[in-house]
């Protein structure tokens, strides 16, 4: 055989990617065999019925092919787009110009002119010229801090991004990235197909997920006397999985510590715009490091990750995101950009989702009243989700949940009694697995273990998304609590004895 | 899967049950394994790399401390001339009396639309429709697309769970387009393909690299390809570590690929120490627009059986074919014709929605068929696809309507015939004009464009003008295509891009800009041409 197991790439072996592990195989043999499922594993809105915002949808059909349907052939007709909207055979449907009102139609005109050869020509591998540009302006707006387009690479979704960088960081498993725990497993999992070590560090479960700066010199510490080269720290803010929103204050003192460490901080903010709680709003990495002033804003390396599949965009299946580098010297700019275009281009549909995600209809424009109802809307239903979430873990038996402040994610501590341990280990499973399997099984809700994040020795977790739809989500608490508190009551009966 | 929860959460237990005494709690968490401790290459290597200790000037991340591989990897479609090319244009837009040309040509690759060639409307229609379902209910819809779109947008909608475009799919690809696929191949091939074969990806080059990490570990693997070669593949396999083993197509018979020269490559990368796991095969080729003959494909598949080489089969211009003397043929097709079933042959079939006549190259739409794996094989490449969640949807959606356009009978079906006669022949032509002008050149001689979307003439290039390129610290290859660049606006990509025999030149240029641009392309390169020989004749 030509390509056996064992002859495999060992860090192809060794790499883990629990969100999509043997939980979310289970629940599609259970789905396909009938049952209904509930697929809380993944932050993935649009498959749990969010709708997609209008506009950007509008939008994105128009340029597929109203435009050549409507016979216009190149970028300098386009400016009678408008025009032609009103072209008699149109104006025989009165129902024309309520599919597409005029702002998404000029809105489509303006992005093909930035493209070159539509939506079906590779771009400039770093992602549309002009689509960076507005990426940047609204980084500028954010933050009010300048944004230079030509730092900003467009990716297929933030993950590709993340991949991107770390490949040019890491040479060789001497070389070591710092990474929360729990933590996103695309961070372990892509670290270990680079062959590099993953050096973690704890967030506190008892300070509502606090990141603690001592810890990251503690580890630190610790991965150096084992020789490892720490090279970069990644943060996740707002947290996966654990739903925490970092302060000002902690964001200083982690770019300090980076500054002293030397370390690139990787800041992955593909939730920000997911806050469900006042006193912390969202605040990026890039504007703290730009009002600690000199010399941490000249010296600080930082690359910022952003998505178009979170928000209230949702928009998962088009892969798209961007990265913004700070203090990244032109030459490995270059090196990064060399890599870029072995991909060629990121796709380019998904460039113009992140155009508009990052230009939205503006106040006055004829979609702004829609758009803003349908995103207000999306961020306040996920508010109320995220309350009756935890509310509803914390009233079961033995389980313990902070709340989730922010990103789509809850976080569950589920305190299992040694019976149910003894099970597991029984069932030759991990106790986190084994019990969100007998969940599964139980009630169709399909989560990830929390061994999948990584988690302190002895402790269990799950992660849910708050995603399911805010009608059903009453309904799906109470049975989470029904079976938790069964297998509770069974298991703590039970010592060192299983029925199952 | 079941594996790798499990065996995570035991490496993690049998970890910290090992080396809790020597702290390594804090390296066993997430990643599951660690030879860190016991690796005494480590140690001595990170005592090189301790900069970050050192000197406390330095940034964490400068070009000296990037990853080396990152450093040696080259992708010339878009190296130094493109960067010029760039510059030039920019500077176009206000110095436009500077120049000898009004307009930058883009011949370096292959992206039909930006060049103006029109998408086949079918397949916009029910993007489109897909994109934007509203459009489903609206009366008006019917006026405006055809009627098999919007039949074929709700039954692509039927297949997508919760008819979410917008959500992440299943990691290898929504199963019903996969269906669509494995079912488009089986009447392309005559033999059935599996869905659960398909592997949906963003464009075919994220499958290349997928197939280059699960098969290469180190730099003792080597990945046989073909010389002159597309720089996807030296790229990733500079990328992942391993080794290049070339083997080198026959120029003098239309860029043959003799078996005799892939014994030989073989034997002789084995002799110094590397394994060599696979076979890359592009067809039709790209740089070199050859289109294998069946009785090559047959030896090919065999070499591979024999050797225990995994066929990587890059048929991505598997629609471009020219002249009426090939066919495309399947690695797949001629590997089952053979009798070679399941457990005979490790195949890769790459296929993409870039290339063809649909050249969706902005959509990156792609998947790649794997055949002939042990399931524990297969999980792994699932797990790694699923790291990335999934490819885009739209491109997922197009790949599944190349794979199954209109047939005859829909309202559709004549204008896409069409529009797809219409472009492949258009390309035809080009291909015959330019390959035509370019052997009229002194000094060039080009093979036909029997597939693909390129021509690679070779150059015989004067003494002088090597001389003058050594001096310029450049390839002659590349001062030859700089100096083109600089005189018409042509942008082209020196050979050097894609390897070549040693002491022969050659440059790629693509067939796609439009029909009606091809005139002034030929006088404009025949032209310089005469003048650089004028200049440099020995």
């Amino acid at each position: 055989m030509a390509l056996e197991y064992e002859s495999l790439n060992e860090n192809v072996k060794k790499c883990q990617y629990a969100v999509r592990g043997e939980l979310y195989l289970r629940a599609s043999e259970l789905q396909k065999e009938g049952k209904k499922i509930i697929f809380t594993n993944v932050g993935n809105p649009h498959a749990l019925g969010q709708k997609p915002l209008t506009f950007p949808r509008q939008v994105y059909s128009i340029l597929q092919s109203i435009l050549e349907r409507l016979d216009i052939k190149n970028k300098n007709e386009l400016v009678q787009v408008v025009a032609l909207c009103q072209a008699p055979f149109l104006l025989e449907d009165p129902n024309v110009g309520m599919i597409f009102p005029a702002d998404a139609i000029a809105r489509a005109k303006h992005y093909l002119s930035l493209t070159s050869g539509g939506l079906g020509a590779y771009s400039d591998s770093r992602g549309i010229p002009g689509v960076r540009k507005e990426v940047a302006e609204f980084i500028q707006r954010r933050d009010g801090y300048p944004s230079d387009p030509e730092l900003i690479f467009l990716t297929d979704g933030a993950s590709k991004g993340v991949m991107q960088i770390l490949n040019c960081v890491i040479r060789g498993e001497g070389d070591g990235i710092l990474v929360p725990v729990p933590q996103y497993p695309l961070y372990s999992a892509t670290i270990s197909l680079l062959g590099g070590s993953l050096v973690p560090y704890y967030l506190d479960e008892s300070e509502n997920w606090g990141l603690d700066v001592n810890n990251l010199r503690q580890s630190v510490a610790q991965a150096r006397s084992q020789g490892i080269s720490v090279r970069a720290m990644v943060i996740i803010n707002p947290g996966n999985p654990t739903g925490q929103c970092l302060s000002e204050a902690n964001l200083r003192e982690i770019l300090r510590f980076c500054y002293n460490e030397k370390l690139v901080l990787l800041g992955d903010e593909v939730y920000q715009q997911n806050i469900y709680q006042d006193e912390r709003p969202f605040i990026s990495s890039k504007k703290v490091l730009m009002d600690m002033g000199s010399p941490f804003s000249k010296e600080v390396q930082l690359v910022s990750f952003h998505t178009v599949s979170k928000g209230y965009w949702g928009e998962c299946g088009q892969r798209g995101g961007y990265f913004e580098m700070t203090n990244i010297p032109p030459r490995v700019v270059e090196e990064i950009y060399k890599v870029a275009s072995i991909a060629l281009s990121p796709n380019v549909s998904a460039q113009i989702f992140m155009g508009l995600m990052v230009s939205p209809p503006k106040p006055g424009d004829i979609s702004y009243d829609q758009f803003a109802r349908e995103s207000k809307g999306i961020l306040e239903s996920l508010r109320r989700r995220a309350k009756i979430m935890t509310d509803g873990f914390n009233s079961c038996k033995n389980v313990v949940c902070n709340f989730t402040e922010g990103a789509m994610y809850s976080f569950p501590q589920i305190k299992l009694p040694p019976g149910a341990l003894q099970a597991a280990k029984q069932a030759g499973k991990v106790p986190d697995v084994f019990y969100c399997l007998k969940l599964l099984e139980a009630t169709g809700i399909s989560t990830v273990p929390g061994s999948g994040f990584g988690q302190k020795e002895g402790v269990f977790h799950l992660r849910t998304t708050i995603l399911p739809a805010e009608e059903e989500m009453p309904e799906i608490m109470d049975s989470f609590k029904k079976f938790n508190d069964e297998f509770m009551t069974q298991y703590e009966n039970n010592f060192g004895y299983s029925r199952m | 899967m079941r594996r790798f929860v499990t065996g995570q959460a035991k490496n993690l237990i049998d970890h910290t049950r090992r080396h809790h005494h020597k702290t390594l709690r804090l390296l066993s968490l997430a990643s599951s394994d660690s030879t860190l401790v016991s690796s005494p290459r480590l140690f001595s290597s990170s005592s090189l790399m301790s900069g970050s200790d050192s000197s406390s000037s330095s940034l964490p991340v400068t070009l000296d401390s990037l990853n080396p591989k990152v450093l040696k990897c080259e992708y010339a479609v878009r190296g130094e001339i493109v960067n010029i090319a760039q510059r030039l244009q920019e500077d176009l837009k206000t110095n436009k009396d500077a120049y000898p040309f009004n307009e930058i040509i883009y011949c370096n690759i292959g992206n039909p639309q930006s060049l103006g060639q029109q998408p086949i409307t079918f397949f916009r229609e029910v993007l489109a429709l897909c994109s934007h379902t509203a459009l489903l209910d609206e009366s008006a819809t019917h006026g405006l697309f055809s009627s098999d779109s919007i039949d074929r947008a709700w039954k692509i909608l039927d297949l997508i769970p919760g008819k979410a475009t917008g959500a992440y799919s299943h990691s290898q690809g929504i199963k019903g387009l996969r269906d669509a696929i494995a079912a488009g191949i089986e009447a392309r091939d005559g033999f059935p393909a599996d869905p659960n074969d398909i592997f949906m990806t963003d464009g075919a080059s994220p499958g290349v690299h997928m197939m280059m990490q699960l098969l290469i570990s180190s730099e003792k693997d080597g990945i046989l390809c073909p010389i002159p070669q597309y720089p996807l593949y030296s790229a990733s396999i500079a990328l992942h570590g391993g080794s290049l083993v070339p083997y080198y197509l026959d120029e003098a018979s239309g860029w043959g690929l003799e078996i005799s020269e892939l014994k030989k490559q073989l034997e002789d990368a084995r002799s110094k120490g590397i394994t060599v796991r696979a076979l890359a095969v592009i067809n039709p080729g790209n740089p070199t627009g050859q289109v294998l003959a069946e009785e090559n494909q047959r030896e090919i598949v065999d070499f591979c059986k024999k050797e225990g080489l995994v066929l990587l089969a890059d048929e991505v211009y598997q629609e471009n074919v020219y002249v009426p003397d090939k066919k495309f043929h399947s690695f797949k097709k001629v590997a089952r014709s053979l009798g070679y079933g399941e457990k005979d042959i490790c195949l890769v079939s790459f296929q993409s929605i870039s290339k063809g006549y649909y050249g969706e190259c902005g959509k990156r739409g792609g998947y790649m068929e794997v055949t002939g794996f042990t399931s524990d094989v297969r999980e792994q490449i699932y797990k790694v696809a699923s790291v990335n969640l999934c490819s885009n949807i739209s491109g997922q959606i197009l790949a599944s309507l190349v794979m199954s356009p209109p047939k005859p009978g829909d309202d559709s079906y004549d204008s896409y015939i069409a529009e797809k006669e219409g472009i492949l022949s258009s390309l035809a032509k080009r291909a015959k004009t330019l390959e035509e002008a370019l052997n009229k050149l002194e000094g060039v001689t080009c093979n036909r464009a029997e597939g693909a979307m390129y021509l690679f003439p070779c150059i015989k290039l004067p003494q002088k003008a090597i001389a003058a390129a050594e001096s310029a610290k450049t390839a002659p290859d590349a001062f030859y295509c700089k100096r083109l660049l600089n005189a018409t606006g042509i942008v082209v990509v020196p050979g050097s891009g894609f390897r070549q025999v040693p002491g022969t030149w050659h440059f790629r240029c693509t067939i796609l800009p439009q029909e009606d641009k091809i005139p002034a392309i030929v006088n404009r390169l025949t032209e310089f041409h005469k003048s650089f020989m004028d200049e440099f004749r020995n």
